[in-house]
């Protein structure tokens, strides 16, 4: 089995389980309780599905009241929670443990004013990315970060991941586009950081609980930016015959000042499993493939894609093709949006999330197909290619427990030589229990040890979501 | 550690020094250049810590929209720099330093991130923490440490960058910040009217910005004001000026304002200014051109655009006020006449009924030793804020008392 080891149970909470659980029942009667064993193992893990734990118990609250009493009591008697939404991680973020209750978000999904003047809408945690911009789209408006499993990932788990996703290149990520948001620390207190407006007085809390990965407090609600949405948007797809004449041509678009809204990478591969799969008019004879999306009125269009199309001159491009029609873009982005799925339907594979600094593009992945050759794994790339943020997928059998262990030392290889080059660990999936032990190659110990201090700030008696985002060994002493 | 003013050549030397404050329990005032050392509460401190002598550029890719400055380095170093290749820092900061009697340009990148300064373009690009994207800094232990990176996305580990950003260098001494850097527009337009009342104005403001052209500009200003500005068509208007900028290649910015000046008809009769016009305009927004020749007590407000109107018709029922709007009216800047609390009570009563929090940015000693210059907080996010000071700054050394009493 896998390397990663999970902090040992608190065996005196083991022993109360059926009192504790008796207990938390009284005291909120309106939440759902989850106990019996069938319906944990729905919650015993996430979307890193190598690791699984049963946790103590599950409860769905429905209010933040509710949520404040489950905590005020965890904390009274000492009972680790971990967080979940629609326990879309790649990290093993909502990963239970089994002295935890997982406190689930997911019936508190509603849109709880929306203000279009102000351009800004206050939803429930639990509501999905996509049930956000479903709210404002017949007012032309949306919600700009869009994580590809966006149709089921909540937004208090963007809020807890920093989430990106294909657009953030021109939008930013989830810390750019929140305002506030109203948190239940681990003491059952409630407090309000940030509104609708566009800076809050005092330290900058938000942009601390964005990214903190469930470990300051339990986000019940989220104020939003509203953008009001472009008047058209059109991709292009640019075949090239290696990945470095890609990875430059990149280079040579962002140089020449134009900055499009997505900028996605996909190498042979992946092209072809995701043409196979979607059939979404991917050239197949290429080694590598650009899709640039831009954005604005007919004519923008036009213009900005004749500029990046004779930039790509440069790097004799085998293909250069504007989706002619809504539904070829439409058929694009479905090629690239479901390339996990359709890598997935092949093989298991090891999603990676690093980042590096766009020069290093053709290094990088000259090196990463030299790892994983020597690991003996077949890999697919995928990636943001604008903001250098990496999806290598390593190809491996999930049922066989040597693979598993090599899987994850090819990909913590990997991640370092992200590292080395610039780069960092992970840009938008998290580091959860998965790259929790990778952190000192990113880190020093001051480093980790003044990211602790802030975590014992809001939560002194580490009680929520233990066990991950810094080396185990490190917490204890803390 | 000796009194007086130390201003280190390396990290290292600030860290010791930082360090051998904490020991002796030396309060520390900590800045750049000291542009804006006038903001905030009036503070005892043994000694000045200042970051001027780090200077320097370790890093600028603009393929990669990377730099990396140290925290020392002059604003307007950078800003050159960036635009010999074309590029610009997106979040446009203020120039606080013409209304506080400094020259323009003069602050420090540091400086700029620790007061969070974003300029008008905030509404489209995002503020000025928005852009960092890692930072390295020395806490109130003396201990050197770095947070996220150079790279543009990046989630691993917690957003200290950002997180101190704003902290007015009461949480760690910055020594050098990386941030996202962006083409500059080459084409800019801004479509004027004259003559709006509030109400009128920053609701043209807001329907502006519920259109898909990308509006990078957004103020409102009240009559008194238009006459400090060096453009004679607004200068001699003697009028309100509501003024909407939009930006991109030439054709599709001549295409957006034609498009908001239809709009902006059904208000008023609707002025252009063409690329040069708008970034003399634009940069004199920048440097609150229209508040410098006073040194009246000068306000920054944070509230909704929806409500900044009443807000201001509610205190200036009490107070003579003149104002500007930013931000499509979500940051007003406000000045009053010179009395005594500078219209603290005032402000702030109408703040805590209509929603939003003022920051004192320009006050006398006197005024500021008296009254809360930052916005009082909450008791459950006060103790939070205590915990976090505590968490980056035990002994309490760093600008101690500037933000709030004890922190």
């Amino acid at each position: 089995m896998s390397q990663i080891a999970l902090p040992s149970p608190d065996h005196a909470i083991l022993q109360r389980r059926n009192d504790l659980l008796k207990q938390l029942k009284k005291l909120v009667p309106g939440a759902t309780l989850i106990t019996d064993k069938e319906g944990r193992r729905t919650f015993e893990t996430d979307a890193l599905t190598a690791y699984r734990c049963l946790p103590l118990a599950v409860v769905l609250p429905q209010s933040t009241e509710e949520v404040s009493a489950i905590l005020r009591f965890c904390h009274q008697n000492h009972i680790k929670v971990v967080p979940r939404g629609a326990g879309t991680s790649l990290s093993g973020g909502a990963l239970p443990l089994e002295d935890a209750i997982v406190l689930c978000l997911t019936r508190m999904n509603k849109v709880l004013s929306i203000d279009l003047t102000d351009r800004v809408a206050r939803v429930e945690a639990g509501i999905t990315n996509t049930g956000i911009t479903e709210a404002v789209a017949t007012d032309r408006f949306f919600y700009a970060p869009d994580p590809s499993s966006q149709i089921a990932c909540t937004i208090g788990g963007n809020v807890a991941t920093n989430s990106g996703g294909a657009h953030c290149l021109k939008y930013g990520v989830t810390t750019n586009n929140v305002l506030g948001v109203r948190m239940v620390l681990m003491n059952g207190e409630v407090v309000d950081i940030g509104g609708a407006s566009l800076d809050a007085p005092g330290y900058d809390f938000l942009a601390l609980i964005v990214g903190s990965e469930g470990q300051f407090g339990i986000v019940t609600e989220v104020t939003v930016r509203l953008l009001k949405a472009p008047e058209g948007a059109r991709p292009m797809l640019l075949g090239f015959g290696s990945n470095e004449t890609a990875g430059a041509c990149v280079a040579a678009i962002i140089a020449a000042g134009i900055v499009p809204v997505a900028l996605e990478f996909m190498d042979r591969p992946a092209i072809h499993v995701c043409e196979h799969f979607v059939a979404a008019g991917y050239p197949l004879d290429v080694e590598a493939l650009l899709i640039v999306e831009v954005q604005g009125s007919e004519d923008e269009i036009d213009t900005f894609l004749d500029k990046i199309g004779e930039i790509a001159q440069d790097f004799t491009p085998l293909t250069v093709r504007r989706s002619q029609s809504a539904e070829e873009s439409a058929k694009i982005w479905k090629g690239r949006k479901n390339a996990f799925g359709a890598i997935g339907q092949l093989s298991d594979y090891y999603c990676m999330d690093g980042v590096i600094p766009l020069s290093k593009l053709p290094k990088a992945l000259d090196e990463i197909g030299w790892i994983c050759r020597r690991y003996r794994f077949d890999v697919a790339n995928i990636f943001h290619a604008g903001d250098g943020n990496l999806h290598p997928l390593i190809l491996y059998n999930a049922n066989d427990p040597l693979q598993l262990e090599r899987v994850e030392l090819c990909g913590a290889e990997i991640l370092k030589l992200c590292v080395e080059l610039g780069g960092c660990l992970t840009g938008e999936h998290g580091v959860g229990i998965e790259k929790r032990d990778l952190m000192r190659v990113q880190f020093s110990e001051v480093d980790l040890g003044q990211q602790m201090r802030i975590k014992a700030a809001f939560d002194p008696d580490w009680l929520l979501n233990p066990g991950k985002v810094f080396p185990l060994e490190g917490q204890r002493t803390q | 550690m000796r009194v007086g003013f130390h201003a280190p050549d390396t990290v290292e030397e600030l860290a010791y020094l930082v360090a051998e404050a904490a020991d002796t329990r030396t309060p520390l005032e900590v800045m750049g250049r000291g542009t804006k050392r006038e903001i905030g509460r009036p503070m005892q401190h043994g000694a000045v810590l200042s970051t001027e002598n780090l200077v320097g550029v370790p890093l600028y890719e603009p393929s990669e929209l990377a730099l990396v400055a140290l925290a020392g380095t002059p604003l307007a170093q950078i800003e050159q720099l960036l635009a010999e290749n074309d590029q610009a820092l997106p979040f446009e900061p203020v120039d606080l330093g013409p209304v506080l009697g400094f020259g323009p340009g003069q602050a420090t990148i540091g400086g700029v991130i620790a007061a969070n300064l974003s300029g008008s373009r905030r509404i489209h690009s995002g503020s000025a923490r928005d852009h960092v994207l890692g930072v390295q800094a020395v806490n109130g232990r003396g201990e050197t440490f770095r947070s996220g990176g150079r790279v543009l996305k990046n989630v691993t580990g917690y957003d200290l960058g950002r997180g101190i950003a704003g902290s007015w260098g009461t949480l760690a001494v910055m020594t050098e910040i990386a941030l996202k850097v962006l083409p500059a527009q080459r084409e800019v337009r801004t479509v004027l009217c004259f003559g709006l009342a509030d109400q009128t104005g920053v609701e043209a403001l807001c329907l502006a910005l519920c259109t898909p052209f990308e509006v990078s500009g957004t103020v409102h200003m009240h009559a008194g004001l238009a006459e400090h500005f060096s453009d004679q068509e607004i200068a001699n208007s003697g009028a309100s000026v509501t003024a909407i900028r939009v930006e991109n290649f030439p054709a599709s910015a001549r295409y957006r304002s034609s498009r908001l000046k239809q709009m902006l008809q059904a208000y008023a009769p609707a002025l252009e200014l063409d690329t040069m016009r708008s970034r003399t305009f634009w940069d004199e927004v920048r440097a609150l051109r229209m508040f410098q020749k006073t040194s009246r007590p000068l306000w920054r407000i944070s509230t909704l655009p929806s409500t900044a109107p009443k807000l201001i018709r509610s205190i200036a029922r009490k107070i003579e006020i003149r104002v500007a709007y930013d931000w499509s009216g979500g940051l007003i800047w406000l000045e009053t006449p010179p009395i005594s609390d500078a219209g603290a009570v005032e402000i702030r009563r109408t703040l805590a009924e209509f929603g939003g929090h003022a920051t004192l940015i320009r006050a006398e000693t006197s005024a500021r030793a008296g009254i809360d210059v930052f916005q009082p907080l909450d008791p459950p996010l006060m103790a939070l804020t205590a915990s976090l000071k505590r968490a980056f700054d035990p002994v309490g050394i760093l600008n101690p008392g500037r933000m709030y009493p004890g922190i």
